[in-house]
């Protein structure tokens, strides 16, 4: 089985890479479900056998994270009528040379960290990467909707880095955090659609008249 | 059984409220929120009576510090509930059902952290505080409102994230050490045994993480925007309820690494958050002109204080624990007074905004009082917690901490009495007669007023014995 858990990170952070190399949300946005999608595979394909516990968490996580959230964000998008990110603060180029970047440190940082006995080897940098990309399209990009997409990748870093302790965090908690990150990137969605009914744009960096 | 009908009641009462459609029944929801306020009041001075009490295989206990952090909001919650029935009658803009329900949430999350024994639901009781305020700040519907929603959105989803991530690292840390997963008790009684490396980068997540929350700085700029655009006594419940768990879920990771004997690595990492807040707060005090801005730079100072007390050990620890009560108040008391001169004058600009102990009489005199209280004068309790925090640390010998803290808070106070001291005295503007101030707009910060009296000249024996109880949980001893 190991090889199919690398398979699933590969294409984890190639997801990553194309949320940060593409101007158009409506991809960025498939780009973010296609990744839920993997993660939600990824608790499968890590297991030694299939438990209840393994197959709640996979539903969960597909219907929340590949289903649910990209369809709100493609009707917020729908609503809002955009499509593109207009200017960036770094360009794309330089965005996915930052990603590839944060994928060289993210593996650098892995390697030195004292191993905890860890069935896939390959999870860990797979996590920070995710984790480090999140926060570059979080603070790259210009658009509201944009950042929510790096809000969700953050979460989905920090979901891969999770499973490394499917042990020691029990189901429940796990339904908890699914909830509040939906809850989270709803109520997000929620304040971009008002952000653009206001302001006609959906630019974050309109948003200054408050400051000392 | 108690702790878990403390959790499941404001949830309860927020589904009843959010469910009831009409908005005539303003009145009827509102009555809800202060019978639930009173009822969660209640069960928890049971609390004081009883046992220590269990729920959920020991996920769910009271232990010292969280019945401390429970009491402060359960009391700031009353508090406010019965202001909110005085400012829903007068600004009540779509029938308050999503504030009410909102407010019952935020409750109900805050609950559960107070209680929480599993750090992993801390942090979901954490990040569902976020979600509660979301649309109390957002109350007014308009673009200054959306952008300060915004940005604590924003800047506190990330950091809860990355104390997400920080918990994770704190269950590596405890990969095969005996006891529960992520359980409070059993990490701090095999804390010794726990991976140095990861717990060291779990702290850092988590400070930074549950930083955010506290507002501490430099990750402290969501607060001024948040708190000036929201109603006023949001305001209080956020300056008073959530930076108090925020910072219950800072001081719960520092148990965990004292007992581990991490205390040279830590110790650093909080003094510089401390005096940074401070620092911030100092200058940007200085020329301040809006005066629930004020008390948001208020609040970044006093988080300071308190992970400089944390950081401090010893005597200090006690001080921080006996701040997080006086401050949880004072902020309260402040906010809703700053609440009722927005109501009678419609801004909290200190701009032509003069004379308010002539034109508000009680609210007025309130305010200057509150400066006092705010800013640690005695007789007031927070006098008596900020000597602690500054004898801890002449005590342990950082000298130049004591003396940079003494100055940061003169600075602060002289920048707070300028603005307070404008709009409290003076001539008001021509035209402007004295308002008849209602009951229900003043109980409560009168309440919190004589409370944080009452603290500054005594503590009443039992609060006492919990106080000390939690600094010795923590690793610190009573003065």
């Amino acid at each position: 089985m190991q090889t199919t858990a690398e398979l699933l990170l590969l294409l984890v952070v190639l997801t990553d890479l194309a949320v940060l190399g593409t101007s158009r949300l409506r991809t960025c946005i498939r780009a973010v479900a296609a990744q839920g999608l993997l993660l939600g595979l990824l608790p499968l394909a890590l297991a030694s056998q299939v438990t209840v516990h393994v197959a709640g968490l996979a539903a969960g996580t597909v219907l929340v994270k590949a289903v649910v959230l990209p369809w709100f964000l493609l009707w917020a998008i729908r609503e809002a009528a955009v499509r593109r990110e207009v200017e960036p603060v770094v360009g794309f180029i330089a965005s996915l040379l930052l990603g590839a970047l944060a994928l060289a440190l993210a593996f650098a940082i892995s390697g030195r960290l004292p191993a905890s006995d860890v069935r896939e080897p390959v999870l860990i940098p797979a996590a920070l990467a995710t984790v480090m990309m999140g926060l570059i399209v979080l603070t790259t990009r210009r658009k509201a909707l944009t950042q929510v997409v790096g809000y969700l990748m953050l979460e989905n870093g920090i979901y891969l880095f999770g499973l490394t302790q499917t042990e020691s965090v029990p189901f429940l908690l796990e339904v908890g955090v699914l909830l509040d990150i939906f809850a989270g990137v709803f109520i997000m969605g929620i304040v971009v659609f008002h952000i653009n009914r206001e302001f006609d744009s959906l630019d974050s960096a309109r948003l200054s008249e408050l400051k000392d | 059984m108690w702790l878990l009908a403390l959790c499941l009641l404001p949830v309860a009462a927020a589904a009843v409220t959010g469910a009831a459609p009409s908005p005539r029944v303003t009145r009827w929801r509102v009555g809800a929120l202060v019978g639930t306020a009173a009822v969660h009041l209640a069960l928890t001075a049971m609390l004081w009576r009883l046992p220590p009490q269990q729920a959920l295989n020991g996920w769910l206990g009271d232990d010292a510090l969280g019945t401390i952090v429970l009491t402060l909001t359960s009391v700031l919650f009353f508090a406010t509930s019965v202001y909110t029935v005085g400012y829903l009658a007068r600004a009540t803009p779509r029938g308050g059902r999503v504030f009410v329900s909102g407010m019952l949430g935020f409750l109900a999350a805050t609950t559960v952290v107070a209680l929480s024994q599993h750090l992993a639901m801390l942090w979901v009781g954490l990040e569902a505080t976020t979600f509660a305020v979301a649309p109390l700040i957002f109350h007014r519907h308009d673009r200054r409102s959306l952008e300060a929603v915004w940005k604590y959105l924003v800047l506190s989803s990330v950091g809860i994230a990355l104390a997400l991530l920080g918990i994770f690292f704190l269950a590596s840390a405890q990969h095969g050490v005996p006891g529960d997963p992520l359980i409070l008790g059993d990490l701090t009684a095999h804390a010794r045994e726990l991976q140095p490396a990861w717990l060291r980068a779990a702290f850092v997540f988590l400070l930074v993480g549950f930083g955010t929350k506290m507002g501490l700085a430099p990750m402290h700029t969501w607060k001024p925007d948040t708190y000036g655009e929201a109603p006023a006594l949001v305001g209080a419940l956020m300056a008073g309820a959530l930076t108090s768990c925020a910072f219950l879920g800072v001081a719960r990771i520092t148990q965990v690494t004292t007992a581990a004997g991490l205390t040279a690595f830590v110790q650093p990492v909080l003094f510089a958050f401390g005096l940074l807040s401070l620092a911030t707060a100092a200058a940007f005090v200085i020329g301040q002109g809006d005066l629930k801005r004020l008390l948001a730079y208020s609040s970044v100072e006093h988080m300071g204080l308190l992970v400089l007390g944390l950081g401090l050990c010893g005597v200090g620890t006690y001080g921080a624990v006996l701040h997080l009560v006086n401050n949880g108040l004072v902020k309260g008391w402040l906010f809703l007074v700053a609440g009722n001169v927005v109501l009678a004058t419609g801004t909290s600009a200190a701009a032509g905004n003069r004379g308010l102990v002539r034109t508000l009489p009680v609210s007025g005199v309130l305010l200057v009082a509150g400066l006092f209280a705010v800013t640690g004068s005695p007789p007031f309790g927070l006098f008596l917690s900020e000597f602690t925090i500054l004898r801890a640390a002449v005590d342990g010998g950082h000298l130049a901490i004591a003396v940079s803290t003494l100055v940061l808070l003169a600075i602060i106070f002289v920048g707070m009495a300028v603005l307070v001291m404008n709009m409290a005295l003076g001539e008001p503007a021509p035209g402007v007669r004295p308002v008849r101030e209602s009951a229900w707009l003043l109980a409560g910060p009168l309440a919190l007023a004589g409370l944080v009296l009452l603290l500054g000249v005594y503590i009443p024996g039992p609060v006492q014995a919990t106080l000390a109880r939690a600094a010795v949980a923590l690793g610190g001893r009573v003065p």
